[in-house]
């Protein structure tokens, strides 16, 4: 248990000033960063609540929860508040505003007002999300289809269009801030070569975020005007083709799944050098397969599209494509698979997170090429197969890697260490939950029971108990580091300024760190992951001060 | 770069705090800007998309449709566009010479050309209006299945080509409105006297978004407004 | 972007050729030239953008490549949404529009 402290505390970015005023007028990218946090952590809920509702209805074949039309909004509330409103931003808009400037050596963003700016609308978008929730919602699937959408849905299509309008705009300035300041604040001697491989991953994800979220806005906007003056534009009826829509909608909902998986890759690449205690392996390969999987992942979108009704010819394009974007992600596995191979391995929460990370992001990673196989396809399209194969990814994947990030950066974000302990039994507690949830779906998948229905034939039942129990445990494990993550505010033992004996500029300066991140500019003279001049943290990993 | 966490620096009030130089501060600006104009040809880019798709598979429609497009006051607004160009180019010139009642005078004829454009537009929008052109309810293209019954005409064809010209060209307005914004905004700094040769970064990029616009109606007046002049045989 | 001042001189003599450009294809439009109508005006097109981009927006006094690749890179993704799109659209069965 941590003692009153007896010195003054050093000054620094939470307790330079109190007050409700200096945290909504902030400009201070770390508190942007909190900010971000509290709101993403309340959309998470939010549609976890969803989920949770999904969960109870699916336990049953018969649909004796809720009536079918309520069933659509409850899977298109979840996906698209989990989608936009959580996993969007999570890691960057919370681990990568923090430690951007940080790890480049820089005192904040190089637009700290945009960067409030993109908070928000963050917070419109998610206001008018919530009401548009409480008022009816939408049954559309966050895919929002034409005709459906446009012509024939009774539900809040347009205030959530342009909720999710909003929300693109907040994504675009977070990724224009992160790719400016990455050009422009480098500190002296911080070259591109010595980056942290955060910082690589989180300038391929604002590269996404620049080029392909316009689109999807553009998109949205054709589909309000469609609604509203009834064009015609996506209507077959009336000339319009439904596969536009489409088109533009995945052209930017595909890279979207590399915005939400490329920062926690980035995550990773932190956490398995520290407690490797070694190099990371092919540092330039891991660099560069960012960069071609935000290339690469702008090239496939039509896989979303295979039975929808495009050409033969272009199906075969997009599989081959989809097929080639696998290899970069596959080379970054390989990648961190060596770095471990003769490290000296410390089983810390974040370390488990990221070895879950590994395991499950290769499983759904690999379900990604049954998918790509046009034949393959038919058959377990908009099945199960489908919803299992994005979760292991976006969840056993990203969201493992934000909570890894968020324990390992956590003492230097609030200058408290979480309990180990406890740590370690939530990750386990997610691991489980997360696979007996999902795993199963992969089978009722494969068996061929179709997505977004609310009741099925009861020789699914089973397999659909299983995961529902599964979501539950994976619930705890979610609820769990809030609660001491919070408690750790007050209760905590202090941290010292590197507690993990980590490589990175953001762990030579305080935690948590001033305002201006550092007392001197720094000069960098060394390379990335030098942990053969670190020494390893000691065993009892704080100071009380 | 300074050694003291409180460094009193010698800069004018312009130069932000996380900045270690006004250069520094001048190269983010600027990339922060272009930056922001790629998403926006991304932005379009979408609608260029559509416009593209049924271009392809309604040509004709498309055809009758731009013909009913007056073309002079299409060409009209794009010299009326250049021109606030060259007064944009101008004036970023004035405020890296230090001349501030050019720079000025530059501004309020940028905003004269920019509400002219506007101006004109909404007369073209107006007759369209008149002709029942605009998408929705009122539709009525039976004046162009009249005009031009050699090549048969189908109605929501036509409509699909009308959407996307207010679409597009209502997005561009959109932008342009917000340009005027922008300038208003800028003019009245450059009066007061904020910008000279040490410090002219708004004009310059306010100039960048300025030309962004123009270069899209460049690409949107042969698009809507020439798809086929040639005589009728 | 650069310091470089550029002559008020120069910004007329572009302003010409952007009123001439658009002149000519104006005009052009109403000469049968089959298909290459199209072609001709965005041709045009392209040419009164590059004045106004490299000259009304400096790029070619830019000191920076960065500022040359972000708009090389922009048109190339807008070329990918256009043409990998086509590659649908291009094979599809013929329409009767």
């Amino acid at each position: 248990m941590a003692t009153p402290v007896i010195t003054p505390e050093r000054e620094n970015y939470l307790n330079r000033e109190y007050g409700i005023k200096s945290w909504l007028l902030t400009t201070d990218h770390k508190r942007i960063a909190l900010l971000y946090l509290m709101s993403i952590t309340f959309f998470f809920f939010i549609g976890g609540f969803f989920a949770l509702l999904i969960r109870l209805e699916l336990l049953t074949p018969a649909g004796d929860l809720v009536q079918a039309d309520t069933y659509n909004k409850l899977f298109t509330m979840h996906g698209q508040v989990m989608i936009f409103f959580f996993l969007i931003p999570s890691i960057p808009a919370v681990l990568g505003n923090f430690l951007v400037p940080l790890m480049v050596g820089a005192k904040d963003l190089a637009f700290p007002r945009i960067n409030l700016l993109s908070w928000y609308l963050y917070i419109i978008a998610g206001i008018m999300m919530l009401h548009c929730i409480v008022t009816g919602g939408v049954d559309t699937g966050w895919t929002f289809y034409t005709p459906f959408s446009t012509a024939f849905s009774n539900t809040k299509v347009i205030e959530a269009g342009l909720s999710i309008f909003i929300a693109g705009f907040s994504s675009i300035l977070t990724g224009l801030n992160f790719v400016v300041t990455i050009h422009r604040m480098r500190a002296p001697g911080m070259t591109w070569s010595r980056l942290p491989l955060f910082i690589w991953a989180h300038y391929a994800t604002s590269i996404i975020q620049l080029l392909g979220t316009p689109v999807l806005a553009v998109t949205l906007v054709l589909v309000v005007f469609e609604r509203v003056f009834h064009l015609g534009i996506f209507d077959p009826t009336r000339g319009g083709d439904p596969l536009l829509f489409q088109h533009l909608f995945w052209f930017y909902s595909h890279p979207a799944v590399y915005i939400m998986i490329l920062p926690a890759m980035g995550v990773v690449a932190e956490i398995v050098p520290c407690f490797s205690r070694k190099r990371i392996f092919g540092y330039k390969a891991i660099a560069l397969s960012s960069i071609a999987i935000a290339v690469f992942g702008f090239l496939v979108w039509a896989h979303h599209m295979f039975v929808a009704g495009i050409s033969l010819y272009s199906a075969l394009v997009f599989s081959a494509l989809s097929y080639l974007v696998a290899v970069p992600s596959a080379i970054k596995v390989f990648n961190w698979t060596a770095t471990m191979y003769k490290g000296s391995i410390t089983f810390s929460t974040p370390m488990l997170y990221a070895f879950g990370f590994i395991g499950l992001f290769t499983m759904g990673g690999l379900t990604g090429l049954f998918l790509a196989a046009l034949g393959l396809n038919v058959h377990v399209t908009d099945t199960y197969f489908v919803i299992a194969h994005f979760h292991y990814i976006m969840v056993g994947g990203a969201v493992m890697g934000y909570l890894g990030g968020m324990h390992f950066w956590w003492p230097k974000i609030s200058g408290r260490l979480y309990p180990e302990w406890l740590g370690k039994f939530a990750a386990l507690i997610v691991f489980l939950g997360f696979n007996l949830t999902f795993f199963p779906q992969f089978i009722l998948g494969y068996m061929g029971m179709p997505r977004r229905y609310w009741q099925y034939p009861p020789e699914f039942q089973v397999l659909n108990v299983l995961s529902t129990a599964g979501s539950t445990i994976l619930a705890v494990g979610y609820v769990l580091p809030m609660v001491y993550f919070l408690w750790s505010m007050r209760y905590g033992k202090l941290a010292d300024d590197n507690p993990w004996g980590a490589a990175g500029l953001e762990w030579q300066t305080a935690s948590p760190p001033p305002t201006f991140n550092f007392d001197h500019e720094p000069e960098v003279t060394w390379e990335a992951y030098n942990y053969d001049q670190i020494p390893a943290p000691p065993e009892e990993v704080s100071v009380e001060r | 770069m300074s050694d003291s966490p409180v460094a009193v620096e010698h800069h004018g009030p312009e130069l932000r705090h996380h900045f270690s130089s006004v250069e520094q501060q001048r190269d983010a600006a600027s990339l922060g800007m272009w930056l922001f104009l790629g998403t926006e040809i991304m932005f379009f880019g979408g609608m260029f998309c559509a416009y593209l798709v049924y271009r392809l598979w309604y040509f004709k429609e498309f055809a009758a449709g731009s013909r009913s497009l007056d073309i002079w006051l299409g060409t009209i607004n794009t010299i009326v566009l250049i021109c606030s160009s060259l007064t944009v180019a101008l004036g970023v010139r004035a405020a890296q010479m230090g001349k501030r009642a050019l720079l000025v005078i530059l501004l309020v004829l940028t905003l004269i050309f920019g509400l002219a454009f506007l101006g004109i537009k909404g007369v073209e929008w107006h007759a369209k209006y008149k002709e029942h052109h605009i998408p929705g309810a009122s539709f009525d293209a039976s004046d162009l299945v009249r005009d031009y019954p050699q090549i048969h005409i189908d109605q929501s064809h036509e409509q699909i080509y009308f959407s996307l010209y207010f679409a597009m060209t209502g997005l561009h307005a959109l932008h342009m409105i917000i340009g005027v914004g922008i300038f208003t905004y800028l003019l009245y700094h450059a009066a007061r006297g904020r910008y000279g040769p040490r410090y002219y970064t708004p004009i310059e990029l306010g100039g960048l978004y300025w030309h962004f616009v123009d270069v899209v109606w460049i690409y949107l007046f042969p698009l809507l407004y020439l798809i086929d002049r040639k005589p009728l045989g | 972007m650069s310091e470089h001042v550029i002559s008020s001189k120069l910004y007329y003599g572009i302003w010409i050729a952007l009123m001439v450009l658009t002149v000519v294809t104006a005009r052009v439009a109403f000469i049968d030239l089959g298909p290459f109508n199209t072609v001709v005006a965005l041709v045009i097109a392209t040419c009164k953008a590059l004045l106004v981009v490299l000259f009304f927006m400096h790029v070619k006094y830019a000191s920076e490549k960065l500022t040359k690749l972000v708009i090389v890179a922009s048109l190339f993704w807008l070329l990918l949404l256009l043409l990998l799109s086509l590659a649908d659209y291009g094979t599809r069965y013929a329409r009767h529009g």
